[in-house]
Protein backbone atom coordinates (compact mmCIF):
# COMPACT_ATOMS: atom_id res chain seq x y z
CA UNK A 1 0.00 0.00 0.00
CA UNK A 2 1.14 3.53 -0.73
CA UNK A 3 2.49 5.36 2.31
CA UNK A 4 0.71 8.55 3.31
CA UNK A 5 3.10 11.40 4.19
CA UNK A 6 1.85 12.65 7.60
CA UNK A 7 3.25 16.17 7.27
CA UNK A 8 1.47 16.63 3.93
CA UNK A 9 -1.82 15.53 5.51
CA UNK A 10 -1.33 17.96 8.42
CA UNK A 11 -0.58 20.87 6.08
CA UNK A 12 -3.53 19.92 3.84
CA UNK A 13 -5.84 19.95 6.86
CA UNK A 14 -4.47 23.32 7.95
CA UNK A 15 -4.96 24.84 4.47
CA UNK A 16 -8.42 23.33 4.00
CA UNK A 17 -9.41 24.52 7.48
CA UNK A 18 -8.15 27.97 6.49
CA UNK A 19 -10.48 28.14 3.49
CA UNK A 20 -13.33 26.86 5.70
CA UNK A 21 -12.64 29.47 8.39
CA UNK A 22 -12.31 32.24 5.81
CA UNK A 23 -15.73 31.20 4.48
CA UNK A 24 -17.28 31.08 7.95
CA UNK A 25 -16.09 34.63 8.63
CA UNK A 26 -17.06 35.87 5.13
CA UNK A 27 -20.56 34.39 5.44
CA UNK A 28 -21.04 36.09 8.87
CA UNK A 29 -21.64 32.67 10.48
CA UNK A 30 -19.13 33.67 13.20
CA UNK A 31 -21.81 36.11 14.41
CA UNK A 32 -24.45 34.25 16.45
CA UNK A 33 -26.73 37.24 15.75
CA UNK A 34 -26.67 36.34 12.07
CA UNK A 35 -27.75 32.76 12.70
CA UNK A 36 -30.44 33.80 15.21
CA UNK A 37 -31.81 36.25 12.60
CA UNK A 38 -32.16 33.33 10.23
CA UNK A 39 -33.81 31.15 12.88
CA UNK A 40 -36.28 33.98 13.53
CA UNK A 41 -36.96 33.78 9.76
CA UNK A 42 -35.84 37.37 9.16
CA UNK A 43 -32.83 36.62 6.94
CA UNK A 44 -32.52 33.65 4.63
CA UNK A 45 -28.75 34.06 4.18
CA UNK A 46 -27.90 30.84 6.02
CA UNK A 47 -29.69 28.82 3.35
CA UNK A 48 -27.31 30.31 0.75
CA UNK A 49 -24.33 29.44 2.97
CA UNK A 50 -25.39 25.83 3.36
CA UNK A 51 -26.55 25.56 -0.25
CA UNK A 52 -23.33 27.08 -1.62
CA UNK A 53 -21.14 24.92 0.59
CA UNK A 54 -23.07 21.69 -0.02
CA UNK A 55 -23.24 22.45 -3.76
CA UNK A 56 -19.46 22.82 -4.13
CA UNK A 57 -18.93 19.76 -1.92
CA UNK A 58 -21.44 17.74 -3.95
CA UNK A 59 -19.47 18.38 -7.13
CA UNK A 60 -16.14 17.53 -5.47
CA UNK A 61 -17.42 14.38 -3.75
CA UNK A 62 -18.89 13.05 -6.99
CA UNK A 63 -16.28 14.18 -9.51
CA UNK A 64 -12.94 13.66 -7.75
CA UNK A 65 -13.24 9.87 -7.20
CA UNK A 66 -14.01 9.54 -10.92
CA UNK A 67 -11.12 11.71 -12.04
CA UNK A 68 -8.45 10.35 -9.69
CA UNK A 69 -7.59 6.86 -8.44
CA UNK A 70 -6.77 8.22 -4.99
CA UNK A 71 -6.35 11.53 -3.19
CA UNK A 72 -3.07 13.41 -3.66
CA UNK A 73 -1.76 12.50 -0.17
CA UNK A 74 -4.04 9.59 0.75
CA UNK A 75 -4.81 5.99 -0.07
CA UNK A 76 -8.56 6.24 -0.66
CA UNK A 77 -11.47 8.66 -0.79
CA UNK A 78 -13.61 8.46 2.36
CA UNK A 79 -17.37 8.56 2.85
CA UNK A 80 -19.38 10.45 5.44
CA UNK A 81 -20.70 7.83 7.84
CA UNK A 82 -24.35 8.54 8.47
CA UNK A 83 -26.93 6.10 9.77
CA UNK A 84 -30.68 6.14 9.62
CA UNK A 85 -31.48 5.31 13.26
CA UNK A 86 -32.99 6.80 16.39
CA UNK A 87 -29.64 8.18 17.61
CA UNK A 88 -29.13 10.24 14.46
CA UNK A 89 -32.64 11.69 14.53
CA UNK A 90 -32.84 12.34 18.30
CA UNK A 91 -29.28 13.70 18.32
CA UNK A 92 -30.13 16.06 15.46
CA UNK A 93 -33.21 17.29 17.34
CA UNK A 94 -31.14 17.95 20.50
CA UNK A 95 -28.42 19.67 18.45
CA UNK A 96 -31.06 22.00 17.01
CA UNK A 97 -32.23 23.00 20.51
CA UNK A 98 -28.68 23.96 21.52
CA UNK A 99 -28.07 25.73 18.23
CA UNK A 100 -31.33 27.67 18.57
CA UNK A 101 -30.42 28.73 22.11
CA UNK A 102 -26.93 30.04 21.29
CA UNK A 103 -26.79 30.65 17.53
CA UNK A 104 -23.43 28.86 17.55
CA UNK A 105 -22.47 25.59 15.88
CA UNK A 106 -19.19 23.71 16.33
CA UNK A 107 -17.30 25.20 13.36
CA UNK A 108 -18.16 28.88 13.91
CA UNK A 109 -17.42 28.46 17.63
CA UNK A 110 -13.77 27.89 16.71
CA UNK A 111 -13.56 30.22 13.70
CA UNK A 112 -15.22 33.01 15.69
CA UNK A 113 -12.11 33.24 17.86
CA UNK A 114 -10.27 34.38 14.70
CA UNK A 115 -12.47 37.46 14.35
CA UNK A 116 -11.97 38.30 18.04
CA UNK A 117 -15.38 37.00 19.12
CA UNK A 118 -14.00 35.87 22.48
CA UNK A 119 -17.34 35.00 24.17
CA UNK A 120 -17.49 32.03 21.77
CA UNK A 121 -14.79 30.44 23.95
CA UNK A 122 -17.71 29.63 26.26
CA UNK A 123 -19.40 27.81 23.38
CA UNK A 124 -16.20 25.88 22.66
CA UNK A 125 -16.04 24.85 26.33
CA UNK A 126 -19.75 23.98 26.27
CA UNK A 127 -19.42 21.82 23.15
CA UNK A 128 -16.42 20.05 24.71
CA UNK A 129 -18.52 19.33 27.83
CA UNK A 130 -21.40 18.11 25.64
CA UNK A 131 -19.08 15.84 23.63
CA UNK A 132 -17.69 14.42 26.89
CA UNK A 133 -21.16 13.80 28.36
CA UNK A 134 -22.14 12.01 25.17
CA UNK A 135 -19.00 9.87 25.04
CA UNK A 136 -18.95 9.07 28.76
CA UNK A 137 -22.60 8.18 29.24
CA UNK A 138 -24.02 7.39 25.79
CA UNK A 139 -21.02 6.40 23.70
CA UNK A 140 -20.90 2.95 22.18
CA UNK A 141 -17.79 1.51 20.65
CA UNK B 1 -36.09 43.17 -6.22
CA UNK B 2 -38.19 44.09 -3.20
CA UNK B 3 -38.68 40.47 -2.30
CA UNK B 4 -34.94 39.78 -2.49
CA UNK B 5 -34.24 42.68 -0.12
CA UNK B 6 -36.98 41.43 2.18
CA UNK B 7 -35.46 37.96 2.55
CA UNK B 8 -31.84 39.14 2.46
CA UNK B 9 -31.71 42.44 4.36
CA UNK B 10 -27.91 42.17 4.62
CA UNK B 11 -27.48 41.29 0.93
CA UNK B 12 -26.97 37.82 -0.50
CA UNK B 13 -23.35 38.02 -1.68
CA UNK B 14 -21.44 37.38 1.57
CA UNK B 15 -23.61 34.37 2.32
CA UNK B 16 -23.24 32.73 -1.08
CA UNK B 17 -19.54 33.56 -1.54
CA UNK B 18 -18.77 32.57 2.07
CA UNK B 19 -20.62 29.30 1.55
CA UNK B 20 -18.57 28.62 -1.58
CA UNK B 21 -15.33 29.12 0.39
CA UNK B 22 -16.61 26.69 3.06
CA UNK B 23 -17.36 24.16 0.33
CA UNK B 24 -13.91 24.72 -1.17
CA UNK B 25 -12.32 23.97 2.20
CA UNK B 26 -14.19 20.67 2.51
CA UNK B 27 -13.42 19.87 -1.15
CA UNK B 28 -9.70 20.66 -0.92
CA UNK B 29 -9.41 18.42 2.14
CA UNK B 30 -11.11 15.63 0.17
CA UNK B 31 -8.99 16.22 -2.96
CA UNK B 32 -5.68 16.25 -1.09
CA UNK B 33 -6.31 13.62 1.59
CA UNK B 34 -9.64 11.84 0.91
CA UNK B 35 -10.77 12.87 4.42
CA UNK B 36 -14.32 13.99 5.22
CA UNK B 37 -14.18 17.31 7.03
CA UNK B 38 -17.01 17.57 9.55
CA UNK B 39 -16.12 19.58 12.64
CA UNK B 40 -17.99 18.16 15.62
CA UNK B 41 -15.92 14.93 15.71
CA UNK B 42 -12.89 17.08 16.56
CA UNK B 43 -14.39 17.90 19.97
CA UNK B 44 -14.65 14.20 20.86
CA UNK B 45 -11.23 13.48 19.35
CA UNK B 46 -9.61 16.11 21.62
CA UNK B 47 -10.85 14.14 24.66
CA UNK B 48 -8.76 11.18 23.52
CA UNK B 49 -5.75 13.19 24.71
CA UNK B 50 -7.06 13.41 28.29
CA UNK B 51 -9.64 10.73 29.00
CA UNK B 52 -8.69 7.07 29.43
CA UNK B 53 -12.34 6.07 29.03
CA UNK B 54 -12.49 3.39 26.29
CA UNK B 55 -14.97 5.34 24.14
CA UNK B 56 -12.54 8.24 23.73
CA UNK B 57 -9.63 5.86 23.08
CA UNK B 58 -11.37 4.42 20.03
CA UNK B 59 -9.10 4.26 17.01
CA UNK B 60 -11.35 6.60 15.00
CA UNK B 61 -10.61 9.42 17.47
CA UNK B 62 -6.98 8.65 18.34
CA UNK B 63 -5.88 8.23 14.72
CA UNK B 64 -7.67 11.35 13.44
CA UNK B 65 -7.12 13.81 16.30
CA UNK B 66 -3.96 15.35 14.83
CA UNK B 67 -5.37 16.33 11.46
CA UNK B 68 -8.66 17.36 13.12
CA UNK B 69 -6.80 19.75 15.44
CA UNK B 70 -4.86 21.17 12.47
CA UNK B 71 -8.18 21.64 10.66
CA UNK B 72 -9.49 23.52 13.72
CA UNK B 73 -6.35 25.67 13.86
CA UNK B 74 -6.95 26.39 10.16
CA UNK B 75 -10.47 27.63 10.99
CA UNK B 76 -9.02 30.26 13.33
CA UNK B 77 -6.25 31.28 10.91
CA UNK B 78 -8.70 31.53 8.00
CA UNK B 79 -10.97 33.80 10.05
CA UNK B 80 -7.96 35.95 10.99
CA UNK B 81 -6.98 36.24 7.31
CA UNK B 82 -10.55 37.29 6.47
CA UNK B 83 -10.55 39.90 9.23
CA UNK B 84 -7.41 41.59 7.89
CA UNK B 85 -8.36 41.38 4.20
CA UNK B 86 -12.03 41.61 3.21
CA UNK B 87 -12.99 42.33 6.83
CA UNK B 88 -11.04 45.64 6.89
CA UNK B 89 -9.48 44.77 10.25
CA UNK B 90 -12.83 44.90 12.03
CA UNK B 91 -13.57 42.07 14.45
CA UNK B 92 -16.90 41.22 16.00
CA UNK B 93 -18.02 40.47 19.56
CA UNK B 94 -21.44 38.94 20.15
CA UNK B 95 -24.10 40.30 22.49
CA UNK B 96 -25.78 36.94 23.01
CA UNK B 97 -25.86 36.36 26.82
CA UNK B 98 -22.93 34.28 28.04
CA UNK B 99 -25.09 31.63 29.72
CA UNK B 100 -26.86 31.01 26.39
CA UNK B 101 -23.51 30.51 24.66
CA UNK B 102 -22.39 28.02 27.31
CA UNK B 103 -25.65 26.08 27.77
CA UNK B 104 -26.35 26.11 24.03
CA UNK B 105 -22.86 24.72 23.52
CA UNK B 106 -23.37 21.88 26.01
CA UNK B 107 -26.77 20.89 24.60
CA UNK B 108 -25.70 21.38 20.97
CA UNK B 109 -22.38 19.57 21.46
CA UNK B 110 -24.12 16.61 23.09
CA UNK B 111 -26.73 16.44 20.32
CA UNK B 112 -24.23 16.81 17.50
CA UNK B 113 -22.18 13.91 18.84
CA UNK B 114 -25.19 11.71 19.48
CA UNK B 115 -26.56 12.53 16.03
CA UNK B 116 -23.21 11.90 14.34
CA UNK B 117 -22.80 15.38 12.88
CA UNK B 118 -23.66 19.06 12.95
CA UNK B 119 -24.15 21.75 10.33
CA UNK B 120 -20.85 20.75 8.70
CA UNK B 121 -20.87 16.95 9.07
CA UNK B 122 -24.52 16.44 8.09
CA UNK B 123 -25.32 19.82 6.52
CA UNK B 124 -22.36 20.01 4.15
CA UNK B 125 -20.53 16.66 3.96
CA UNK B 126 -23.61 14.44 4.37
CA UNK B 127 -25.91 16.48 2.13
CA UNK B 128 -23.01 16.94 -0.32
CA UNK B 129 -22.69 13.19 -0.63
CA UNK B 130 -26.46 12.82 -0.99
CA UNK B 131 -27.05 10.76 2.16
CA UNK B 132 -30.68 10.47 3.22
CA UNK B 133 -29.99 10.24 7.00
CA UNK B 134 -28.02 13.50 6.79
CA UNK B 135 -30.76 15.24 4.81
CA UNK B 136 -33.29 14.15 7.46
CA UNK B 137 -30.95 15.28 10.25
CA UNK B 138 -30.67 18.75 8.66
CA UNK B 139 -34.45 19.09 8.33
CA UNK B 140 -34.91 18.02 11.98
CA UNK B 141 -32.26 20.33 13.46
CA UNK B 142 -33.45 23.29 11.39
CA UNK B 143 -36.97 22.73 12.78
CA UNK B 144 -35.98 22.34 16.43
CA UNK B 145 -33.59 25.31 16.16
CA UNK B 146 -36.26 27.57 14.66
CA UNK B 147 -38.75 26.53 17.36
CA UNK B 148 -36.16 27.03 20.14
CA UNK B 149 -35.16 30.48 18.87
CA UNK B 150 -38.79 31.59 18.76
CA UNK B 151 -39.51 30.26 22.26
CA UNK B 152 -36.38 31.90 23.72
CA UNK B 153 -37.26 35.15 21.94
CA UNK B 154 -40.84 35.04 23.25
CA UNK B 155 -39.50 34.54 26.77
CA UNK B 156 -37.36 37.65 26.40
CA UNK B 157 -34.03 36.06 25.47
CA UNK B 158 -31.33 37.51 23.19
Amino acid sequence: MQRVPPLAVMLSALFAGGLFGFGLAYSTMVKPESILQFLMLKNMGLLLVMGGAAGVTFVAYHLLPRLMKRPVFGVAFGKHPSHLDARTLIGAAIFGVGWGLSGVCPGPAIAGLGVGNWPLLLSVVGILIGAWLHGRFFGKN
Amino acid sequence: MNSIAQWFPMGWEPFLFGGIFIGLGVSVLFWLTGLIGGISTAYTAVWSLVSRHPFFQHEKFVSTRNWRMMYGLGLILGAIVFTFTLGHGEGFVTHVPLWQLLVGGIVGGFGARMGGGCTSGHGICGVGSGQLPSILAVIIFLCTAIITAHVVHALGGF
